[in-house]
């Protein structure tokens, strides 16, 4: 009986219409699909994207070199080195990322105590090289002067669970 | 002996036993702050309090004694609940800035508060602010930070001898402070940094720079003093961060001097030399390592052929390793030269031949602290041997009388019981009062024959009372420091010294200078079969020199002397970390590498070899010293040069019972008739503690503190009238073709017609011997 019923259907083209049926519905539904990079989806604000260092509103560097993201970094991806600066305050002299070796996991972004070091919502960018993926600490506060009006709304949006 | 419970665990203690301590030693931890081993109970900060059956409260362990069936719960719910209560009052006025504070991961506040604090603070009140003191270049202060534990101000009291912090203010307003904003000047004041449980108390030198987490601890021993202390080199990408004390009871304890201590920042210095440099035509130029070796060994071998075996010579530092120094005069005995020394500051060598081993401290370090009787003899015992300096403070604590024969009278922080302190010269005559007034009956001392005249006004009754001192006890000692061993007339002063220790039943010791004095002299690093000692090497100029670690001007007797034989000789070759002066008189500059770069040994003054490994890789191109001196063995084509590692060398210097080679005694102690005092000014010239070897002299901390100041000729009031010279006003100082410009201070603790000019400075470097003569005047 059933191999009556498959010669027929398969003899009829009917598995063939029904599948350019649905074709045809979606022909006419509303279109999802985003245009990126014109488009782009919607993001959380714990997107967990390129990283950046942030600056208090006078412009000084919020990071004072407490090293608790190198600690908890699981993949080493930070090296800082420190020292002190002339007006005593507590700097680093370097803190860079290497980005091929970072997870995103956001645990340095979870141990900074002063909100330096946060994960944007950036996540297309690229190097040509391997070495353009090692990210030293001025093009981190580049990232940061260049998006903190978002990396600001983003905190504000996600303080009341933290 | 007792038997208690402490958390349900039987133990039997001693009588006299606190509870905290019999906790520790059954391993049952006991939180605390204020109670630290080698310090009295405090019991302020009531972090240990514990609950005790039938105290009708709980006890703080540090400062209750054990009694017989004590039942002591830690961890009960009483005993908590107070631990807790403690901890969140320390933590009410303590500021939450760990992310920035040095201690920060090393911290027994933080680490506590992670078992006994809360998470959250019920304090709102505004907290505490006290503001931070300047207290000198070597400790840095957050006085917010401190919880008032006081080990700081017990350290001083107790060890270091000299109160120099304290609590003032009461409750609330306590504060730890130094007294009226001075800095702090002990020559141990690094071991409030350790002792300090928060990060009251930070490492200036090393301030911001490292984690305690990010840090590779090695092991190593220090290349300093005589004492060996046992170090913890803590390092990150191949660079020397921090240096830590290790624990050893039988040499520094749990303690190091500031010396030990902050000397680390010199192994990072801009002046170490990290190419070979070799002189052509004038010019100094770099080269790569085989260029320099072959330039040695060609030149060597061109004075060998030219002028004779004879006419080589070679200095080596006392900080040098055994294996570098064992090399070193295997080296020079292969090429047929027995001209090899390490006493560089040394000036009478006419006791050599009488030697019968390597002069070493007589006992063990730990054996000082329990002496009953002690004489020292010449020492800037402070400056020179922190440590076992405060082994002795310790042992005069104790109740032990401590002599001193000296030409210098700096504060050693304990009483000293009889001291003569006379001119140098006058050294001689004083040890033989006393060893006259020893030979003397014990009944009428009086009647012993004393010499007419005692030098330099100095009484009868000092010898007398030196004499009876060392006659009571049981533990006595008879200890020759480094102003000693440097004296123009050491000799007799070993003779006397081994007379009186003899007379009295005492021990013969010897303050040794430098961290391998002893391994040098068990290495061969003395002059051997018609060999020239350092002084006959600089009085009768060789034509090539070989120096291994030295900065001839500032490690020898008499700088003047050695750098105008330095500068005339045809080949002088000097191995060292560092760029210096030798750029000056040099021909060939090898890099080696510094005890933190090369495996070693070093044989403390107890005649104890301790050997370390290296701490970081050799900075550039800089190579250990044992290595280019196998090198420099094989290309001048001697046998037995093939080591493949220092384990070797050591096995072959050091082999046998290292302590049959001990010896202080001289063979044939000869009691010469003392001759009357040179007349003119006479120098005291002693090594200024930061000044006393390369490493620490670039240690750039260390070098601001006051001990490292600018040298002064200082002189009483009675030598400065009889000069013409007013206190404050600058003078000029001469000695031979020599002379400098210092400033006079007055001091009447010095004996007359002494001028106290520090040696071992750059500044004080074209001066001539260290122990001389000195002509004074008005500059200008």
């Amino acid at each position: 009986m059933n191999k009556i019923k498959s010669f027929f259907s398969t003899f009829l083209l009917i598995e063939l219409l029904k599948g350019m049926a649905l074709t045809g519905r979606y022909m006419f539904a509303r279109k999802i699909t985003v245009q990126f990079p014109e488009e782009r989806t919607p993001l959380s604000p714990r997107f967990r994207g390129l990283h950046a260092q942030r600056r208090y509103p006078n412009g000084e560097e919020r990071c004072i070199a407490c090293k608790l993201c190198e600690a908890a970094c699981p993949a080493l991806a930070i090296t800082i080195e420190s020292a002190q600066r002339e007006d005593g305050t507590r700097r680093t002299t370097r803190y860079d990322i290497d980005l091929t070796k970072c997870i995103f996991c956001g645990y340095c972004e979870e141990a900074c105590p002063v909100d330096a070091i946060v994960e944007t919502r950036v996540f297309d960018y690229h190097g040509e090289k391997r070495g353009d993926l090692y990210y030293t600490k001025d093009m981190l506060l580049a990232v940061g002067d260049k998006h903190e009006a978002q990396i600001a709304r983003d905190r504000a949006a996600d303080a009341k669970y933290r | 002996m007792l038997n208690i419970e402490i958390d349900g665990k039987q133990l039997t203690v001693e009588p006299g036993t606190t509870i905290i301590d019999a906790a520790d030693a059954a391993g049952i931890y006991i939180p605390r702050f204020c109670y630290h081993k080698k310090l009295s109970v405090a019991a302020n900060c009531r972090m240990c309090l514990v609950q005790v059956e039938k105290a009708p409260k709980p006890m703080p362990a540090c400062a209750t004694p054990v009694t017989d069936g004590m039942k002591v719960m830690t961890r009960s719910e009483t005993a908590l609940k107070a631990q807790k209560a403690v901890m969140e009052f320390l933590l009410v006025n303590h500021p939450l800035d760990c992310p920035i504070c040095d201690q920060g991961g090393e911290c027994q506040l933080q680490d506590l508060a992670v078992g006994y604090g809360m998470g959250n603070s019920r304090y709102a009140e505004e907290k505490r602010v006290v503001l931070n003191k300047n207290i000198g270049p070597l400790i840095s202060t957050d006085m917010t930070r401190c919880i008032h534990c006081t080990r700081c101000v017990r350290f001083g009291q107790e060890i270091a001898g000299i109160m120099e912090m304290g609590q003032i203010g009461r409750g609330e307003h306590s504060e730890i402070t130094t007294f009226i904003e001075s800095s702090i000047g002990s020559e141990l004041s690094g071991n409030i940094i350790d002792l300090c449980p928060v990060g009251a108390l930070t490492s200036k030198p090393f301030r911001y720079s490292a984690r305690g987490w990010e840090l590779t601890t090695r092991p190593s021993i220090s290349p300093h003093d005589g004492l060996g202390a046992n170090l913890a080199v803590e390092t990150k990408n191949n660079r020397v961060f921090r240096v830590l004390p290790r624990d050893n009871e039988e040499i520094n304890e749990c303690w190091l001097s500031d010396k030990d201590r902050f000397a680390y920042e010199g192994l990072n210095s801009p002046e170490r030399l990290q190419r070979p440099m070799v002189k052509r035509y004038g010019e100094w130029r770099e080269c790569d390592w085989p260029e320099a070796l072959e330039a040695v060994a060609g030149g060597l071998k061109r004075v060998r052929t030219e002028n004779g075996d004879a006419q080589i010579g070679a200095l080596a530092s006392p900080h040098a390793t055994v294996e570098e120094l064992y090399l070193l005069q295997k080296l020079m005995h292969g090429i047929g030269s027995g001209n090899v020394d390490h006493r560089l500051r040394q000036s009478d060598f006419s006791a050599d031949a009488n030697l019968q081993g390597a002069p070493w401290l007589g006992m063990a370090i730990a054996e000082l602290e329990k002496l009953d009787s002690v004489l020292v003899v010449g020492s800037t015992l402070r400056a020179d041997h922190p440590l076992l300096a405060h082994r002795l403070r310790q042992a005069v604590k104790r109740g032990a009388q401590l002599n001193l024969i000296n030409p210098v009278d700096d504060d050693l922080l304990c009483n000293v019981a009889n001291k003569a302190i006379v001119a140098p010269d006058a050294m001689v005559q004083a040890l033989d009062q006393v060893r006259r007034a020893l030979a003397g009956s014990e009944s009428s001392p009086e009647s012993t024959v004393l010499s007419p005249e005692m030098p330099y006004g100095t009484q009868h009754s000092i010898a007398l009372a030196i004499a009876a001192s060392l006659r009571q006890g049981e533990r006595k000692a008879v200890l020759l420091g480094n102003l000693a061993q440097h004296h123009p007339r050491y000799a007799e002063l070993h003779a006397l010294a081994q007379q009186v220790a003899e007379l009295a039943g005492a021990k013969l010791g010897f303050l040794g200078e430098a961290a391998n004095s002893v391994g040098a002299c068990l290495a061969g690093a003395v002059p051997g079969n018609d060999g020239m000692n350092a002084g006959k090497m600089v009085e009768d100029p060789r034509r090539a020199y070989i120096l291994l670690g030295v900065e001839a001007e500032l490690d020898s007797y008499n700088p003047a002397r050695i750098l105008a034989a330095l500068q005339s000789a045809q080949l002088v070759v000097a191995l060292s970390p560092y760029k210096h002066h030798a750029l000056d008189y040099a021909h060939v500059l090898l890099p080696v590498a510094p005890f933190s770069e090369t495996s070693g040994t070093f044989v403390s003054t107890e005649g104890r070899a301790q050997s370390f490994s290296a701490a970081v890789k050799p900075l550039g191109e800089t190579r250990p010293a044992w290595k280019v001196l196998r090198v420099l063995g094989n290309l001048m084509e001697l046998p037995g040069f093939d080591y493949e590692s220092s384990e070797q060398v050591r096995a072959e210097a050091l082999h046998g019972d290292l302590s049959a080679k001990l010896n202080n005694q001289l063979k044939a102690p000869v009691a010469k008739p003392v001759g009357a005092a040179a007349g003119g000014l006479q120098r005291i010239g002693e090594v200024p503690m930061y000044h006393a070897d390369s490493i620490v002299r670039r240690a750039t901390a260390l070098q601001k503190t006051a001990a490292a100041g600018m040298p002064a000729a200082t002189m009483n009031g009675e030598t400065l009238d009889r000069a013409g010279v007013a206190e404050g006003t600058d003078v000029i100082v001469r000695q031979g073709a020599g002379s400098v410009v210092l400033k006079a201070v007055r001091d009447d603790r010095l004996p007359n017609d002494c001028v106290r000019v520090p040696a071992g400075h750059p500044a004080t470097a074209m001066l001539g011997g260290m122990l001389d003569e000195i002509v004074v005047g008005r500059a200008g």
